[in-house]
């Protein structure tokens, strides 16, 4: 018998992954315009930019409303948590990764606008924006190597990815990755935990 | 569980130290970034992906494409002896180097580009402008990207129709076979696939200067910089 305990909530994994999708899709996009060899081969530059642009645009804009239509609640709980830079659910790489992405996701946002904006209007034009833009995207890209090493490769710690596809991880896994850990069914809301066979 | 009020302030800090830290880069970043690439230089062109300073810019779907049987550049409008020159013919006339840095005005720069080409004078010694000739007029086949620069821009000693870059004939992407080189501005004044020059009373606005850029693109006086 194998026991579970819920990890992540249903807005956490909403959350994920759109992020994932919508990061993963302005990657692709940002490379052909970055890239010589991919803007050689793609062309289409005009509409390539029109899709990286609305892509960033849909991106944030999706995080904003899953936020709020979603568990506020406890995104505020998650929020307190990853900021105590302390192992509990997360140990502190994983802490500070999402700290990261989530400063990267502003400074995505701020230099993605003003690059757009730039375009249309001198006051918005910074010398140094398109560094900004593109130096992101290799911290960014360092990170999610390093991340998805982590949770599809990684023997001891891929188990994770079932947390985030499905919610819940062994209870045995959580133990021995997470030990300061409490999990809600610790504290007798058994509800949140769920007994297989 | 307990606060931890010393946790607390590492996580937040890291975040808002990483958000400052980004912004005041807007300001501080192509600096640093100048002096890292210096020092990298060499690491960055073992990698074959990594644009080497240069990103690509294009207007339209698709690259104009070079075919040296029929490609002719046009040069005419006031001038008593237009003409439709070939390839073989623009590289006949006299030949001029020069290494010159490349400044986008959306921020990179690459240094020291190897440009081989023909200086506008030699040109304009082929067509013989008519007096009233004040401006030259760009077109490239890449449609509608059209530039100008005044008679006396267009003689600046570094200015050049390059159809050579870094001792190899001017690849399809940097313009192919010929593009203008004026290094005192900004890129989108340095037309690439250039097919059609004419000479004009007065310079006017070119594509990018139509969507809001200066005419006058000096590099770092113009366009909001300096």
């Amino acid at each position: 018998m194998i026991s579970y305990v819920r990890r992540f909530s249903r807005t956490e994994r909403t959350l994920h992954w759109v992020n994932a999708v919508c990061f993963l899709y302005l990657l692709g996009t940002g490379l052909i315009l970055y890239l010589p060899s991919l803007s050689i081969a793609v062309g289409r530059r005009p509409l390539i930019k029109t899709m990286h642009f609305w892509g960033g645009v849909t991106w944030v804009s999706l995080l904003v409303v899953i936020a709020l239509l979603g568990d506020r609640r406890g995104l505020v709980r998650t929020a307190r948590e990853i900021e105590r830079l302390d192992e509990d659910r997360f140990n502190v790489g994983q802490k500070v990764n999402a700290i990261l992405n989530a400063a990267f996701t502003i400074l995505f946002l701020v230099s993605g606008l003003l690059l757009w904006l730039g375009e249309r209007d001198t006051r918005f034009r910074f010398a140094s924006t398109v560094i900004l833009h593109d130096g992101l995207m290799f911290a960014a890209l360092t990170l999610l190597v390093g991340h998805l090493y982590l949770a599809l490769i990684h023997p001891a710690t891929r188990h994770s990815l079932r947390g985030m596809a499905l919610g819940e991880v062994r209870e045995d896994w959580a133990r021995v990755h997470y030990p300061r850990w409490r999990p809600v069914w610790q504290s007798g809301e058994r509800r949140s935990a769920r007994r297989t066979s | 569980m307990p606060e931890q009020p010393d946790g607390r302030r590492y996580g937040r800090g890291l975040f808002l130290a990483t958000v400052a830290g980004g912004l005041s880069s807007l300001y501080w970043g192509k600096s640093v970034w100048g002096k890292v690439s210096a020092a990298t230089g060499g690491v960055e062109s073992l990698v074959p992906l990594v644009p080497h300073g240069w990103r690509i810019y294009t207007i339209s779907g698709t690259m104009p494409t070079f075919d040296p049987v029929t490609w002719r550049l046009n040069i005419g409008g006031l001038v008593h002896d237009g003409t439709s020159m070939d390839y073989e013919r623009l590289r006949s006339l006299p030949r001029a180097n020069q290494v010159s840095t490349f400044h986008c005005v959306t921020g990179w720069t690459v240094k020291n580009v190897q440009w081989g080409g023909v200086r506008l004078k030699d040109v304009f010694d082929v067509v013989k402008p008519m007096p009233e000739a004040h401006a030259v007029e760009f077109f490239s086949a890449e449609e509608p990207y059209t530039d100008y620069l005044t008679m006396d821009q267009a003689l600046l000693p570094d200015v050049m129709l390059a159809y050579e870059m870094n001792g190899k004939p001017l690849p399809r992407e940097h313009g192919a076979p010929v593009r203008l080189i004026i290094p005192d501005m900004y890129g989108y004044k340095n037309v690439k696939w250039l097919n059609t020059i004419n000479l004009v009373p007065a310079a006017e606005n070119g594509y990018w200067e139509n969507l809001g850029y200066d005419r006058d693109a000096w590099v770092g006086h113009s366009n909001g910089y300096g």
